[in-house]
C-alpha cells in the first residue's frame, strides 16, 4: 500500500531534479538565515551558487553533533523563535542535549513522512495504533502520533513504561499496531506471559514498527513469533526530524529513505570522502525541506549501506540496510570493520543474558589480535571445567561467525571490567599503530 | 545422601584464591574439604563447608560468582585399593566421574572421597547397593 504512490515510485531522474532544486533552496536559505552555516560555508570557501549539481553537495562542510551542542539551544534555527511551534531534544547522555525546533510546516512534514511509513507496512484508518515510545522531549512518541493521526488510525498514546497497563490496553482496546523499541517489545511478551498469563500472539496485534535502538534479524524473528505479527524497522533521529526518516517496506530488505525530503549519502567515516553506492560506510543526511532547523550534511555516525535497485514493493526510493553500528565505536581489525554491538549480540545469543564484556586489541606480531573478555555470570557458571570450556569455545565461534574475525574469548570474574558512569568501556586498543 | 558443595569462579590472577578464602574465613566458616580445578586462564574452587548457603551469600557480596551443586561423599578404608574398588562399581555401571577429590578424616582411619558423576541418583543407589559407606550431611558437618 502507498500513501503517495506517485512520489514513492517517482522516476529516478525526476527525483534528482526535485532533490537538486530543494538542495539549492535550502543551502541558500541557511546561508542567509543561520550565521553558523554562513561561517562554516565561508571557511570552506563555498557559496550557495556553487551548488550546481547533486554531486556538488560533497563540497559542503559536515555538521556534527558537537556543532549542534555548541549551537545550544537555538543557534541552528533558521526562523525566528516565534515561528517555532514545538521543540524536542535528544537524550544528551554526554553533555548538552541536541535541540530540534519545528515550524507548523515541519510538523506537517513529519506527519506526512510517518504516514508514508505506516501505510507502507499496511496500516489503515481501521488500525488501533498503540504508541509505547516515550512522549515528551523524545521524538519517538509524538512522531508516530502525528503520522498515525494523519492516516486516520485510532491512536492509543500509551507512552513508554507501565508494562501491565500496556498489555491491558492491547487486550481491552484490541490494539492492532504496536510502536516501541524492539527490546521493549520482547519484554512485553515475557511480562505478558509470566506475570499475566497472556500470550500476545493470541491478541489482535498484526503489525509492529520498532526502532530507536539497534536490533538484529534474530530479534525480528523472535518478536514476530512471540507476537504473531510482522515486525518492521523504523529509522530516524532528532537532528533530522525524529522517526520517519526511513522505514522498511513489506519486503523487509532494507529501509526506504524518504529522500525527497532527506538526502542520504554514504561516506568513509575516516576520510569523510563519499563512497560509491553499495559500499558500507557512515550515513550522512541533509534535510531538504525543513523550515525550522534545516540540517546540512549531518554526520549520523550510523553505519549502513545504501542501495538503489528497484524494490520488490515497487518503490524507487533508495534503501539503507539495517544499522550495523556506530562509526565512533568502529574498530578495524585486519582490515575488517567490526562493531562492539555485533560482539554483544553474539554473546547475548550464546549466554542469554546481557553481557559485560571488553574488547582488547593487540598487535603482537604485525597482525591484529582480538581478545574478548566476558564476565562470568551466575547464569552461565558451572562447577565443571569442561562445561565452561565448551561455553568459551561456543562464544568464540559465534563471535567469529558474526564479525568475520577470529577472536580469543577469556572469561573473567564479575565486576573485573572497569565501569565508568555505569557503562563499561568497551574497547581497549593496545595496538601500537605508528 | 547428597552433599552440598560450593564452587567459586576464580580468574588466574594473583590473590584471588586468598580473597575468596579470606571472605569465608572472616565469616567464621570452616572448610571441610577443598579442591581446585584449573586451566591456564581460570580456576574453579570447590569446597565442602558446613554452611554452604551462608558461604555463597558472603562470597557473592564480595563479588564472586558461585554455585551450589550436589555431590556425594564416600567413606573409604584408608588402605591401597580402597578407592579403586569404588570406581570399579561405577565403571561397570557405565557412570562417568566428572571430578573427584579426597581428604583423610581426623582420626586417620578413613579417607573421604568427594565425587560428582553424570548421574548422581544412580550413583547413590548403586553404591548403597554395593555396601559402600556414603556420608550424610550430618556426618560431614561433624568431620
Amino acid at each position: 500500500m502507498f500513501w503517495d504512490q506517485q512520489l514513492e515510485c517517482i522516476e529516478p531522474e525526476r527525483l534528482r531534479e526535485v532533490q537538486l532544486q530543494r538542495l539549492k533552496e535550502v543551502v541558500k536559505r541557511v546561508y542567509e538565515k543561520v550565521p553558523f552555516y554562513r561561517k562554516k560555508f565561508d571557511e570552506a570557501g563555498i557559496k550557495p551558487e556553487d551548488i550546481r549539481s547533486l554531486e556538488d553537495i560533497k563540497h559542503l562542510p559536515f555538521t556534527s553533533k558537537t556543532d549542534m551542542r555548541e549551537a545550544y539551544p537555538f543557534g541552528l534555527f533558521a526562523v525566528p523563535l516565534s515561528e517555532i511551534v514545538e521543540i524536542h531534544t535528544s537524550s544528551g547522555t554526554t553533555g548538552k542535549p541536541v535541540v530540534a525546533g519545528y515550524t507548523v510546516k515541519d510538523i506537517a512534514l513529519w506527519a506526512e513522512v510517518m504516514a508514508r511509513c505506516l501505510v507502507m507496512v499496511g496500516a489503515t484508518k481501521d488500525d488501533i495504533v498503540q504508541i509505547a515510545y516515550g512522549y515528551g522531549m523524545f521524538t519517538g512518541g509524538l512522531g508516530f502520533h502525528y503520522g498515525a493521526q494523519k492516516i486516520g488510525a485510532t491512536v492509543v498514546p500509551a507512552s513508554a513504561g507501565n508494562t501491565k497497563r500496556q498489555i491491558e490496553l492491547m487486550k481491552d482496546f484490541g490494539t492492532t499496531f504496536l510502536a516501541c523499541t524492539p527490546s521493549y517489545a520482547l519484554y512485553l511478551t515475557e511480562y505478558a506471559k509470566e506475570e499475566m498469563g497472556i500470550d500476545l500472539s493470541t491478541l489482535k496485534l498484526r503489525i509492529g514498527s520498532f526502532g530507536a535502538e539497534m536490533w538484529t534479524e534474530e530479534m525480528r524473528k523472535e518478536i514476530e513469533r512471540r507476537m504473531g505479527i510482522k515486525a518492521y524497522n523504523v529509522y530516524g533521529l532528532t537532528e533530522i526530524i525524529g522517526p520517519g526518516v526511513a522505514h522498511e517496506c513489506p519486503a523487509q530488505q532494507g529501509l526506504h529513505v524518504w529522500e525527497d525530503h532527506f538526502y542520504p549519502e554514504i561516506i568513509d567515516p575516516e576520510t569523510g570522502e563519499p563512497l560509491p553506492e553499495g559500499q558500507e560506510g557512515e550515513l550522512v543526511l541533509t534535510s531538504l525541506t525543513r523550515e525550522g532547523m534545516p540540517m546540512i550534511r549531518f554526520r549520523t555516525r550510523d553505519i549502513t549501506t545504501l542501495h538503489r535497485e528497484k524494490c520488490a514493493c515497487g518503490r524507487t526510493l533508495a534503501k539503507i540496510e539495517r544499522i550495523k553500528g556506530r562509526s565512533d565505536d568502529m574498530i578495524k581489525v585486519r582490515g575488517v570493520m567490526i562493531f562492539p554491538y555485533q560482539i554483544e549480540q553474539a554473546i547475548l545469543e550464546v549466554q542469554g543474558v546481557e553481557p559485560h564484556y571488553q574488547i582488547i586489541l593487540t598487535r603482537p606480531h604485525y597482525l591484529d589480535e582480538v581478545e574478548v573478555q566476558v564476565e562470568m555470570s551466575k547464569e552461565i557458571f558451572s562447577d565443571d571445567v569442561k562445561t565452561i570450556e565448551t561455553l568459551r569455545k561456543r562464544l568464540e565461534k559465534k563471535i567469529e561467525q558474526t564479525v568475520g574475525v577470529r577472536v580469543k574469548v577469556t572469561l573473567v570474574e564479575p565486576k573485573s571490567i572497569p565501569r565508568s558512569e555505569g557503562k563499561a568501556k568497551r574497547i581497549i586498543d593496545k595496538r601500537n599503530l605508528k | 545422601m547428597k552433599i552440598k558443595q560450593i564452587s567459586v569462579f576464580l580468574e588466574n590472577k594473583k590473590g584471588r584464591l586468598y580473597e575468596a578464602l579470606k571472605t569465608i574465613a572472616d565469616r567464621g566458616i570452616n572448610i571441610r574439604a577443598l579442591s581446585i580445578a584449573d586451566t591456564s586462564e581460570f580456576g574453579i574452587l570447590r569446597m565442602i563447608v558446613p554452611q554452604p548457603e551462608e558461604a555463597k551469600k558472603v562470597l557473592e557480596e564480595a563479588g564472586f560468582t558461585t554455585k551450589i551443586t550436589n555431590v556425594v561423599a564416600v567413606g573409604i578404608k584408608d588402605e591401597p585399593g580402597g578407592l579403586a574398588g569404588v570406581l570399579k562399581h561405577l565403571y561397570d555401571a557405565d557412570i562417568n566421574v566428572e571430578y573427584i577429590y579426597a581428604f583423610v578424616e581426623k582420626s586417620g582411619e578413613k579417607a573421604v572421597v568427594v565425587l560428582r558423576t553424570n548421574n548422581l541418583d544412580k550413583t547413590i543407589d548403586l553404591l548403597q547397593e554395593k555396601g559402600v559407606s556414603l556420608l550424610s550431611w550430618e556426618e560431614i558437618k561433624e568431620l
